[in-house]
């Protein structure tokens, strides 16, 4: 049997890196955005079936950049998790936190012992409820992880997007739901230098004053009427 | 919890037989008839098909149905629990009463709860009415062995039926076969004395308030000939609970509306009308 070829480990990882953010970078973006009564989603994303955004519990949500396949299998593990999680204790013992720690041991566990890492971005998100704060985490494809303040942004452009709402967001007032979707949209548009029409976004809310489930899908018509 | 487990089913009752056998509640295996150390005689399982205690029922109505039951929980003659919640809304269309073995009753419950918003999670639209009804099946069938050591679980499930806009119902045997009822049903151990009253007093296309009343009426009615079933208790103020299943969605019918309604109840049979 032929000895393989010694590659240090540095070198090793840098590829897989590589591979990773070559794969991300070909996707399209996703922000989510803190607005008065909650989390807003925006995903770019023309399939109207296919959806990036999906509910994980009553208060969080999950959103995937990268490679469909992959992140729609994170999405998929996720919800069990969660659902396993409230069925063995209680539904408010399921967190954003717990879910975000889940996914950066799974995906940080397959980048440095697989092959082939996976080219994903995931962001979970968690509506604070009874005056808690929300909870935006961003998770990389090696498994770091980042808490987020105010905006998120995840998928192929979202280091320019952050760069285009690090000016715009202003912390100390909170936008409404309509800004906050126009300043999102802006910042899609910024990266894709066109008019993106509504129906070639999805879009998403975690909203605070519903009861249990917080998570609703806005149509189309909703955003048209939310922005106007 | 290191690496997710990957299975590709859509179902938390399957992914929980699978991982999490421990936490269902049905995994016990079947019981042993022999006799053991030749200590007296061989004792066959008893098989009692019929929950003790507890009268639930549903009445299909005008745009839905109505499904309501009683409060009281029995172990033998004590009353174990006056105001114990045996109606259950499952999701936004659809909801279960049940009859039975109250430890495994609100297991059920909460698990075929997960299973439906589970599957609406993964598959991002949600189960057919039929296929929640079959599925409710699928779990009673699971629970076969339970029977056998005593522990029934009977549920009747409610949906409303988005492709037929009407409301639905379905009764259960203990090998999770389905029937569905055209009109109305009830089960527990006063369930065929609110049969009787249902039978008495129904009519096709009730309002919503008539088919509450008949369903108040018909616990009434069972609550006064069946032990294991609590009637209005107006002292502690327990009354039973009713939710409706329309095409927005499940309501809870308010305690003073229920209240109201035996107040009016008593007053005309006091009076012997």
């Amino acid at each position: 049997m032929p000895l393989p070829y010694y590659v240090s480990p540095e070198q090793m990882m840098q590829d897989k890196a590589e591979y990773a953010k070559k794969g991300i970078a070909k996707g399209r973006s996703i922000i989510a955005m803190e607005y008065t009564l909650g989390v807003l989603m925006v995903a770019d994303n023309p399939s109207a079936s296919l959806y990036k955004i999906s509910e994980v519990y009553d208060s969080i949500a999950f959103s995937g950049a990268g490679k469909y396949s992959e992140f729609e299998n994170l999405r998929k593990a996720g919800i069990r998790h969660a659902d396993l999680k409230g069925y063995m204790y209680s539904r408010e013992d399921v967190t954003a936190r717990s879910l975000a720690n889940a996914y950066s041991q799974t995906l940080g566990t397959i980048f440095s012992q697989e092959l082939k890492p996976l080219e994903v971005e995931i962001l979970v998100a968690q509506v604070g409820e009874l005056g808690k704060p929300n909870e935006l985490y961003r998770i990389s494809f090696d498994g770091s992880i980042i808490d987020e303040r105010g905006y998120a942004a995840i998928g192929g452009r979202s280091e320019a997007i952050q760069v285009f709402l690090k000016d715009r967001y202003k912390g100390e007032e909170i936008p409404t739901l309509g800004q906050a979707l126009a300043l999102s949209l802006a910042a899609l548009e910024s990266v894709t230098n066109q008019k993106l029409p509504f129906e070639g976004l999805e879009i998403a809310v975690l909203d605070r004053s519903r009861g249990g489930r917080k998570f609703r899908r806005l149509s189309p018509e909703e955003a048209r009427q939310v922005l106007a | 919890m290191g690496m997710f487990p990957d299975t590709e089913g859509v179902s938390f009752f399957e992914y929980l037989k699978r991982h999490h056998p421990d936490f269902l509640p049905v995994n016990r295996p079947w019981p042993e008839t022999r006799a053991s150390h030749g200590l007296g005689e061989a004792r066959e399982p008893q098989l009692s098909p019929l929950p003790q205690g507890t009268t639930v029922l549903a009445i299909k109505c005008r745009g839905g149905a109505v499904i309501a039951g009683d409060r009281r929980a029995t172990e033998g003659y004590q009353i174990a629990d006056r105001r114990i919640e045996k109606v259950f809304k499952m999701d936004e269309h659809s909801a279960i009463a049940i009859a039975g073995a109250a430890g495994p009753c609100l297991e059920m419950a909460k698990l075929f709860q997960t299973e439906l918003e589970h599957y609406e999670k993964l598959e991002g639209t949600q189960l057919s009415c039929e296929g929640k009804a079959n599925k409710l099946g699928q779990m009673i069938k699971a629970n076969l062995p339970m029977v056998f050591q005593g522990l029934v679980v009977l549920p009747i499930y409610v949906g409303y039926d988005q492709k037929r806009d009407e409301g639905r119902i379905f009764k259960y045997d203990i090998t999770g076969a389905r029937y569905e009822e055209s009109d109305y049903h009830a089960i527990g151990s006063g369930g065929k004395d609110a049969r009787n009253t249902m039978r008495e007093h129904f009519r096709k296309q009730l309002s919503t308030e008539e088919a509450l009343k008949l369903a108040l009426l018909a616990l009434y009615n069972a609550a006064e000939d069946d032990i294991g079933t609590g009637g209005p208790d107006m002292v502690r103020g327990i009354y039973p609970t009713a939710k409706l299943i329309m095409v927005d969605g499940i309501v809870d019918v308010e305690e003073s509306r229920i209240r109201d309604q035996y107040v009016a109840l008593i007053a005309s049979r006091q009076k012997g009308d």
